[in-house]
This record gives structure tokens, sequence and C-alpha cells, in this order.
């Protein structure tokens, strides 16, 4: 889950990471306001989505004036899909030096590793391509806490002075807390500013939480921006569905999510485009399947739906059993191709053919014929 | 015969009295696997069948002699349950549960490890050697007993990966699904490893898909030390980038985790790769002829 940089830096301040002051705003008028008690401000756009610097999201402003004419631009921007309806007002720090400091959650060190670099400020993802020597890698591991002698051997390959490596250790440390006791995935700043004043401080922050581990925190899981999903993507997931809308005309209803992306890759394959990624996943009781079918149909530019159960901890006879209450519960008015394989097939093809339905075992087959339904062939 | 199972391995159930563990809990007792006994914390002294239930782990592995648990409970406690069959010193460990917090997961994956544990998954099927031991949720009829080596991130696509092998006669010697989270317990590495000095393995299929760099790091290992052919295949090559494909690890951000970057590291390894499930056993076929 996604938060705003808003939100983030709430959570910065309670972990006392200093921050530049900020105010959030909703509109240019209370933009005006809130920089009066600033020389020079930033206007930035809150959206959940990286690059609105580039999109024109981030404003720089040296009078009340300055600041309610650039809001104004800000908040009427559509940035990466999403639209602005919330923006921070910010104290502009003047900056000596600009690093980046981030804490990831790392698939292949198994642990959380620590990234800094004093060239923050810019798309740390391009520095990583062009420059990668320059980003400075350090994996932590949860069972072993923090070393403060090795963390500040670490700072030495970036900062000098040791004043500020003292700060940057409590900020690290600090940071790192954050991300262990509120189960997050990601954690950045960039830029991690030194002003002249030799402070440094966050100028901006990024969090990112594991999805799996809300349930143990309500007060992560009530900071939920909806906007983050589409409307169908919510449902779904209060369904226990996992559903991701695409651009194409075929709907899928897949179970497991290696099948369900591989499903997808082979009506391209063939020369289709799906509409959506769903996993109905394991376990399925009958329900999923009309919950399923119901967020699929919604589209209207669905003109055939591909049914594919290779059933394990799924049973092939309850998805039947869903397919039989959807077909009396929702108008189902496109074709339904449906491919069920796997624990209890026997049964589920029974219930289907004593509905007239019947049910294909091969999903090339299966595949080729939905795009032929979706073209009007049959 | 096979790796991590087989007709020796004593297993246990973790939540063998709920709705999916007590159903695949009889099937793995129908499929031919011994299974010895199952854990519900309160239900100890009570029976599933045949199968005497236990309050907890250790009490368990003392009675029955236990060297496997496979763990059914919901993802709240599947932490908490890892641990417990850690503790009692299980030395395979099979996490079938979803959605386990993946920070919990990196304290597991140390601790299991610390003490010479084997743990796969979480998120995933278990793992089968067809005609001896299944340890999970896949279904055991599409299996044929063989000398195909099979390991994959996802479930259901192994499935249609593994019934493509058996209805072109290619029977397997042990299918391993790893899961498909960002931190799992044991990795395509250490499984080749174990295929490659398998003598009853011939070949591996490896199926992975987009996110992380688990194919990319199996490539390089592949080249380096893997006499015995592999045929792989990557799902998400139509995924759009950003979009979490329903498994937690199953995402393109920043460019990284590319099926084109996966497929160009196994091409690069002199891998076999397939566009289609249907086309592995085709490819398994001319890569041992090869041989």
């Amino acid at each position: 889950m996604k938060v705003h940089e808003y939100q983030a830096r709430d959570l910065f301040k309670t972990y006392n990471i200093p921050v530049n002051d900020y105010k959030l705003v909703s509109n240019a008028k209370e933009a005006r306001e809130a920089s009066m008690a600033w020389k020079q401000v930033v206007v930035k756009a809150q959206v959940l989505v990286g690059g609105r610097g580039k999109a024109g999201g981030v404003k720089l402003a040296n009078s009340p004036e300055e600041v309610e004419a650039k809001a104004a631009v800000i908040s009427g921007l559509e940035i990466g899909g999403y639209r602005v309806d919330k923006m921070l007002v910010c104290d502009s720090a003047s900056i000596e030096k600009e690093y980046y400091l981030g804490l990831i959650l790392d698939r292949s060190r198994q642990g959380i590793t620590l990234m800094l670099t004093d060239q923050g400020g810019v798309d740390i993802e391009e520095l990583a391509e062009i420059n990668p020597s320059a980003i400075h890698r350090l994996t932590l591991h949860p069972h072993k806490g923090i070393d403060g002698a090795t963390l500040d051997s670490f700072l030495a390959n970036s900062i000098s002075l040791e004043g500020l490596r003292r700060q940057a250790i409590s900020t690290i440390k600090n940071l790192y807390s954050l991300f262990l006791e509120n189960d997050a995935s990601l954690v950045e700043i960039n830029p991690y500013a030194l002003t002249p004043g030799g402070k440094m401080l966050a100028l901006d922050s990024k969090i990112n939480f594991d999805d799996n581990a809300l349930f143990k925190h309500p007060e992560i899981e009530a900071l939920r921006n909806p906007e983050e999903s589409s409307p169908d993507e919510l449902e779904a997931r209060t369904k226990g569905l996992s559903f991701v809308s695409l651009d194409g005309d075929i709907g899928c209803m897949v179970n497991g999510a290696g099948l369900a992306m591989a499903t997808l890759d082979l009506i391209e394959l063939h020369g289709g485009k799906a509409a959506n990624f769903l996993d109905v996943g394991g376990s399925s009781n009958p329900q999923k399947a009309v919950d399923a079918l119901g967020i699929i149909l919604r589209n209207n530019r669905i003109k055939a739906i591909l049914i594919n159960i290779f059933g394990g901890i799924t049973r092939c006879d309850d998805i039947a059993n869903g397919l039989l209450m959807a077909r009396k519960k929702l108008d189902i008015d496109v074709p339904l191709i449906i491919r069920l394989v796997g624990t209890n097939e026997k049964e589920g093809r029974a219930i289907l053919k004593e509905a007239g339905l019947d049910a294909i075992y091969d999903l090339d087959d299966a595949v080729r014929k939905v795009i032929r339904a979706a073209r009007g062939v049959s | 015969m096979s790796i991590l199972v087989d007709k020796n391995t004593r297993v246990i159930v973790q939540g063998a009295t709920g709705r999916d563990g007590s159903f695949h809990t009889r099937k793995m007792k129908e499929d031919g696997t011994n299974i010895v006994g199952g854990i519900t914390p309160g239900k100890g002294g009570l029976k599933l069948d045949t199968i005497p239930i236990f309050d907890s782990v250790s009490e368990a592995k003392e009675a029955t002699g236990a060297n496997a648990s496979v763990i059914f409970v919901p993802a709240k406690f599947a932490s908490s349950a890892i641990i417990e069959a850690s503790d009692a010193s299980i030395p395979l460990i099979v996490c079938i549960t979803e959605g386990v917090p993946v920070l919990d997961m990196v304290k597991i994956y140390h601790l299991v490890r610390s003490r010479s544990g084997v743990l796969i998954g979480p998120n995933c099927p278990g793992l089968i050697s067809p005609g001896e031991c299944k340890i999970g949720i896949m279904p055991a009829p599409i299996h044929r007993r063989g000398s195909i080596g099979v390991i994959s991130r996802s479930g259901t696509l192994t499935y249609e990966v593994v019934n493509c092998l058996s209805n072109a006669d290619m029977g397997q010697s042990t299918c391993i699904g790893i899961g498909g989270d960002p931190i799992i317990g044991t990795d395509y590495i250490e499984l080749l490893e174990l295929f490659e000095a398998d003598k009853n393995t011939d070949a591996v299929v490896l199926i992975g898909e987009i996110g992380g760099d688990s194919e990319e790091r199996a490539a390089g290992f592949i080249r380096r030390k893997m006499k015995k052919p592999v045929v792989a295949f990557v799902s998400g090559r139509s995924a759009p980038e950003g979009k979490r494909m329903g498994h937690a690890g199953a995402i393109i951000s920043g460019g990284q985790g590319t099926a084109a970057a996966k497929v160009a590291a196994f091409k690069a390894a002199n891998v076999a790769v397939a566009d289609t499930p249907s086309e592995i056993p085709g490819l398994v076929a001319r890569q041992l002829e090869r041989q």
C-alpha cells in the first residue's frame, strides 16, 4: 500500500526524523494563506505516483500571489492518471547538498538494504542505471539490529563531517524503527538535504507498506487512499479476489496468479487482448465465482469471457456451482468459454453438463476459442 | 528417486481440522502420503478419520517421529506456526498459507536456516514426488512418476505444465512450488543443485514469473554449474509495469523484473525458453536428445 508524501511526513515526525515545515492544503486560496509564514515556499502536488516534478507538480514561489497562481495550476493537473486533490506547501529550505536515503526490502539478500548516495534529488532508478557505483548499499537484518560503528564507516563513504554523520545515524535508526514497527516495504527520503546551517533534513518522504501485514496495523490501514486502486479493484479486494484492469476486450477469470498471467500472455500470443487480470484465489467457495463474474461484466468493453480453472486447493465442483449461480443471478450476455481441469474435475464437469454447459480440456483450444468468440466468429 | 521427500517422509499437518486443512489432509493420505498426525491447539486427543490430532508440534513429533510438517493455518497465525515447527526441529517445513507478512518471513528465513532446516513457501502449492509422497495441495492424478524435475514460483501454472508433461509421457521425479512471495524459504538455485545431484532426474523444468531477480540468478547458476538440461517458462510477458499481478512478488517496478530480461538471461545460459506451457514437453525432449 502506498501513502501520500504528507502522510509519510506525519509518520516521519512521530519517529523524530527532521523534516522542513509544511502544511496540507486543498486549493489555491488555502495555499496562499498557508504560505504566509515563510519567505519562499515549494508547492507540491500530492499524488501516489512518482515523476510529479517532471509533470509540473512541484513549483517554487516567492510571494503569496505567486503561491496562489502556481497552486491554481498544480491543482488543475492530472499526473499519471491521478487528479491533484491535495497539495503540500513547504518552507523552501536552502540546500547545500542533496543526498538520497532509502530502506528497501531486499528479496535476494533476505534483509533490508540501506541505500545512500550523495547524488540525491534525481531519479534514483535512473542513477542506478547510469552510475550504479554512486549508490552505496548496506544490508541490515532485523534479527541482528544495527551496529553503530558499521553504520558510521558505511556513511563515511558519502558524508565526511562527523557531526553530519551523527545526524544521519540518528535519522537512519529512526527510519529503520519506522520500517520494522509498521511493516514497511520501502522508505525513501529524496532529497535528504544538508542546509547551509548544517542541518540534515528530509525534504521529501515516501513509504510503501506490506499489504500482508496491514492486519497488524489498523492505524496504517486507516491511511489508505481509495484512489490507489480502481473501484473495481477495491471491490475485488474486499471479496477476496485479486483484480487488475487492463485495456482489452476479453474478460478473464483464472485461479492462481501465475496461471492467470500465463493465460493473459497466451491470449496476447494468439492475437487477442485481455480486459483484466483476475485471480479467484484458492479455496474458492461458489460465491467467489459469482462475485468475479459480476466485476468482469461491469466492463462494457467485454466481448467474451474465458474461465480457466486448474483445480488444486480450488475445487472444480465449487467453481461449476458458482458458474450456475452466476448464470441465475447475473445477466451474462457474452459468450462464456470454460476450461476446467484438476481437483474434483469429474464432479465439476458433471454439474456443468447437467446445466447444458461444456468445459474444454486444452488451454490453447480455450484461448483460441475465446478470441474467436470476441471477434464474433464461432 | 527424488529430492526432499520420498516414501519414508512422515508428515504432520498444522491446521489439519480447518475446511481446507482437513480436505487436503484427506487428499494427501488418499494420494499415498504417510500422514502421521495433525495439529490443532485445543483439539489434542481427537482424530480426523484415523489421524491423531495433537495440541502442539513438539507433542506430535514426539509421538509420531514426524520429519516434515505442512502448514494450512490462516495467514495471521502462519508465522508462529512455522516458528513452532522450527522450534520442534522439524527438518522440512512446507507453508501453503498465502498472505504471510514479509518482514515476518525475513526473520523466519534466517531462523530456519540457522537450524539447518528447509522451508518451502509460503504461498506455495507444496511438493510431490509422484507415487511416493505429496506434501501440499496439487492434484496428484495429473502427475506421473519419472525423471523430470519441476521448480516453480506459481501453483496452478505448475499443474498446467505438469499436465502437459504427463500427457507427453514425461513423468516427474519431484515437483516443487517455491511460492510467489518476495521472501521465500528456498529459491531456485538450491533446488537446481539438488536436482543436478539426483541420479533419477534427467532434466529440469523451471517456471518463473515477472518480479525480482531469482530467475536471472538461477540462469547464472545454470550457466556455471549445471550439466543437466533445463527448460524455462516465464509468465507475465504481457503484464503492465507497476501493477502487482496477484502474487506479492509479481510486479515490474522501475524497469526491473521484466519477463524480457528473464528470458534473455535464460537464453544466454543456453536454457531453452518455451513461449507456451504446451511447448515445454517438446523442448525437454529435444534437449534430452542432444545430451
